[in-house]
């Protein structure tokens, strides 16, 4: 590999923040300026210099945090740095929406259009932040869902700048003002850990460098939430972030915080997310000493016997994907936590991680130990800088206090963490999609077979859950299987949480045990008056009548409606909402999000969002064939897209045709 | 005398397809045992010296208790499955994939894709006069070699060509995404300015001439390209000591193009600059 990187060369702001993430370049093969006279004879590379590609995303980050965009001299730089050829990094830039190759300005304001957001004036904020701030793509953008839907409208401020502070304070207070402009530590979590994979030392250099402020620009990198967002928060926010409102507590969005008989949610708003001493005072670690004492295989014994289905959407039974896995001869094996929730209208995930970090570390530690992995990748979305925030201080917490490392809890297990940003892909919520992006290349997901279990991350053996997923295993330790298995129907076992949004009074995230109906949960948020339909599963998911209240919130019940759990959510739409609108909101989504890898997708997509602009203002005849045409496109996405999203990209559409009689 | 390389004996997967029994070697695809029974399955992004992407998706076929259609080019042969090539639902999402592609990528001079489009009664005008196109112009930045991505179906045959497949360059890759990903070298800058070695291995596989030789790129613009006229030598390339085969492409007694046999042991249709773009020496009669 003859690797060409062009004559660019990087300012000095883009290698501080390139060596604040890698160390300072050994050599001038790396991009040092000093040749010493071992490098005439020395030349590095080969294959430890490219085991190092999956530090090329957060190479990305690095440089997009600090100066707002990629330009050609930071890629050469970061390119050299990693072994990696500009071309391939060039395709995995624009692959992320957060990314920008061209100029922009340094503070961005995302302004969230989808589906709830839609359902609460996102499209009346938009027109009038047109009339006073110019189009959107400009200080502002039009953004796909922010998950912060029981907050609707969103809007996320980001400014670039070069970090805030070596390390996070620990705040004084349980959910303070840190959350009101809070600042990445981007990348530094990464440091300690690699060894666990490379098998060694050697893995590089970095560790020396730590964090290095930014030559000459005065502010520093921060992140703002504004939710609800108006225009005068949006205008002040493109001004700084620190004079945003600060955001609500985590809590706020879980209207049953506090109540007696929650499972999952027991814990938010009643304990500090920064403090590890409340985490371990109300129960923490308790499921993770239990694991211990069972040995790896009883804990998937006693995942599998409680029934445990997967939470991000597929129900793929847990205990079975962990047998599989920890079965597997080859080694390492690998846990990922899939913590990349774009669905449109989910939000449980970030109220977890945001509320309870350390019961997601806790979680990911038991997984890990009962797949024989010893290093979990958490990959949170890129969108997400409060959870970020909270899980790096719970991270370090952690990894401080002996709860990970060489010698979890003294056990003898070792086990840590890499936490991993995701950068605006809704793509990469696919496993396989999702090994890519962390591995470094463009996230596009692969074929199947081989499944995960069996090559996965670094093709390797690979247990993949998602967060709910995993943090439900803590109370089927502590509270056994069969007791967990009473909870919910036979099929459908244990609590599930789910995501209210839209048109009803009190929005967020709800733990209810499954069985509960439809209606149950809707009058537990306070449905609207003329509820028309509600969109189950997010935009991948289906939507059902509103006088369908009775379909039982279980995988069996919605299936044998017709329908989907999917990720959870539920956005109930009122008659205020103009159905055709959101459909094509739905369809431009998929539009955007498809990665372009196989046909029926990349082209369907395109196809299906111009059919349904044909047919905005139409109905009964004029729109017929038009519908037909969708149906025909939408078959051969269903079955002949590479991956889930082209396969249920026309879920959500043809559920409207069929049983809302939208168009008729 | 051709040399066959020896493989090791595989062991041999029995499977039905369309109803009858099969039997291929370990390893083989469904395509693989498709061709040996002699059915004609379309195929864009599977290339015979490259493992597919399976992106195109227009060869997928029934397997019986899978929930979608499989890819016959990437979907290896299992004991006991039971495979239908020939569908309505298959032939449904072929007709599809062939119909999105015919309405936003130019397809003129891609090979059978004419036949397969009547084959399959695709109707890609049903899409409307207004259904997106890539709409991109040729890049003409070099001498060698013409880039013509309004004919390109993004099948990453020419991004495995130069990557880790055969070339090892990694001068190209796929950038952006969705509708709008587009093959590129870094920063969409001309190929004289990338790692590009003028290989032409990406041209030996395209599948649709969005890669193409400068001279039948003029010779098409300018309505002398002729095929039926033309004539293939394999020759040997002088250049060096390998000896890698050439196929010289020859129409009014100038060489037009070069190519090389796919099915050659060594080089599996891989060349260098030198003898794929040098051959200006044979036909200079001063």
């Amino acid at each position: 590999m003859d690797l060409h990187f062009g004559d660019s060369k990087p300012t000095d702001e883009e290698r501080a923040a390139v060596d604040a993430l890698l160390g300072p370049p050994e050599s001038p093969w790396e991009g040092a300026s000093d040749r010493p006279d071992a490098d005439l004879r020395w030349a590095r590379g080969g294959r430890t210099a490219r085991d190092r590609r999956d530090l090329l995303l957060p190479g990305l980050h690095a440089v997009n945090d600090r100066i707002g965009w990629i330009s050609e001299g930071a890629l050469a730089y970061l390119c050299r740095r990693l072994t990696v050829p500009p071309a391939e990094a060039y395709g995995v830039a624009t692959f992320y929406s957060m990314f920008a190759v061209r100029p922009r300005p340094a503070t961005r304001v995302q302004v969230c259009t989808d589906l709830a957001c839609a359902a609460r004036g996102s499209a009346e904020l938009c027109s009038e932040l047109e009339s006073r701030l110019g189009p959107s793509g400009t200080v502002w953008e039009k953004s796909p869902c922010l998950g912060l839907c029981e907050r609707a409208p969103a809007a996320l401020v980001t400014r670039a700048g070069p970090p805030a502070a070596r390390s996070l304070p620990a705040p004084p207070l349980p959910e303070s003002p840190a959350g009101r402009a809070s600042s990445i530590a981007g990348g530094a979590q990464i440091e300690p850990l690699r060894r666990l994979r490379s098998g060694g030392p050697g893995a590089g250099p970095r560790s020396a460098a730590g964090f290095r402020e930014g030559a000459g620009r005065g502010e520093q990198h921060a992140t703002a939430v504004l939710a609800p967002a108006t225009v005068d928060t949006v205008i002040r926010g493109t001004e700084s972030p620190e004079t945003a409102t600060p955001e609500a507590p985590a809590a706020a969005a879980v209207p049953q915080a506090g109540q007696e008989g929650l499972t999952l949610l027991k814990r938010i708003g009643k304990i500090d997310p920064y403090s590890l001493d409340d985490y371990r005072s109300t129960g923490g670690y308790e499921a993770l000493r239990r694991a211990f004492r069972l040995g790896p295989a009883e804990v998937i014994r006693e995942v599998t016997d409680a029934g445990l289905l997967g939470r991000g959407g597929a129900a793929f039974p847990t205990g079975r994907k962990w047998q599989a896995t920890a079965s597997q001869p080859d080694h390492p094996h690998y846990l990922v936590c899939n913590a990349d929730e774009s669905e449109p209208g989910t939000f449980k995930d970030r109220v977890l991680m945001e509320g309870d970090p350390y019961a997601l570390i806790e979680a990911m530690t038991i997984a890990g130990y009962a797949t024989g992995a010893h290093l979990g990748y958490l990959y949170l979305r890129g969108e997400y800088p409060r959870a970020l925030e909270r899980l790096t201080h719970a991270l370090a917490q952690a990894r401080a206090r002996g709860l990970l490392g060489d010698d979890v809890l003294g056990q003898g297990y070792a086990f840590d963490i890499e936490l991993r940003r995701g950068a605006g892909a809704y793509i990469c919520g696919e496993e396989t999609a999702l090994f890519n992006s962390i591995e470094g290349y463009r996230g596009e997901p692969r074929s199947k077979p081989p499944f995960p279990v069996e090559k996965g991350l670094f093709g390797k053996p690979t247990a993949a859950n998602n967060v709910e997923t995993l943090v439900n295993v803590l109370p089927i330790l502590t509270m056994g299987a069969q007791a967990y298995a009473a909870i919910g129907t036979p099929t459908s076992t244990g609590p599930k949480l789910f995501c209210v949004s839209g048109n009803v009074d009190r929005p967020g995230v709800y733990e209810l045990p499954f069985g509960a109906t439809l209606g149950d949960l809707l009058e537990l948020a306070g449905k609207p008056d003329q509820l028309r339909a509600v969109l189950l599963g997010g935009a991948a998911g289906g939507f059902v009548r509103g006088d369908e209240l009775d379909i039982p919130l279980t995988f069996e019940g919605t299936r044998e409606a017709g329908t989907t759990l999917g990720s959870g959510v539920v956005l109930a739409l009122d008659d205020t909402v103009p159905l055709p609108r959101m459909l094509l909101r739905i369809a431009e989504f998929f539009r955007d999000e498809s990665c372009g890898q196989c046909v029926p997708c990349r082209v369907g997509t395109v196809r299906q969002e111009e059919a349904l602009h044909r047919i905005a203002e139409r109905t009964g005849a004029a729109a017929a064939d038009d519908i037909a045409l969708l149906r025909d496109v939408g078959r051969a996405m269903k079955d002949a897209s590479i991956c889930g999203l082209g396969q249920t990209a026309w879920n959500a559409v043809e559920s409207a045709i069929d049983r809302l009689g939208t168009y008729a | 005398m051709t040399a066959i390389p020896l493989q090791p004996p595989r062991r041999l997967v029995e499977f039905t397809l369309d109803d009858e029994p099969v039997r291929v070697p370990e390893g083989a695809t469904v395509l693989d045992a498709c061709r040996a029974a002699g059915k004609d399955i379309p195929t864009l992004c599977e290339g015979d010296t490259l493992t597919p992407k399976n992106a195109c998706r227009v060869c997928v076929v029934e397997v019986e208790g899978a929930r979608t259609l499989a890819p016959a080019c990437s979907r290896r042969a299992e004991p006991g499955m039971e495979v239908r090539t020939d569908t309505e639902r298959a032939r449904h999402s072929r007709r599809l994939v062939l119909e999105l592609l015919a309405s936003s990528v130019d397809l003129s001079t891609t090979p059978r894709v004419q036949e397969w489009l009547k084959e399959y009664e695709a109707k890609p005008d049903r899409f409307g006069p207004d259904a997106a196109r890539l709409n991109e112009s040729p890049k003409v930045d070099n001498d060698l070699y013409v880039r013509d991505y309004d004919k390109c179906i993004l099948c990453y045959k020419c991004v495995d060509a130069c990557g880790e497949q055969w070339q090892n360059t990694f001068a190209i890759a796929v950038a952006g995404r969705g509708f709008d990903a587009r093959i590129a070298v870094e920063h969409d800058a001309p190929l004289t300015d990338s790692a590009c070695v003028y290989c032409g291995n990406c041209i030996e596989v395209c599948p649709t001439g969005a890669l193409s030789f400068k001279s039948e790129f003029d010779m098409r613009a300018a309505g002398t390209w002729d095929e039926s006229a033309q004539t293939e030598t394999t020759t040997v390339c002088a250049y060096c000591g390998v000896g890698c085969n050439l196929t010289l492409h020859v129409q009014d007694n100038e060489i037009v193009k070069v190519t090389s046999p796919h099915d050659n042991p060594v080089t599996h249709g891989n060349l260098c600059i030198k003898g794929r773009f040098g051959y200006q020496h044979v036909q200079n009669r001063d």
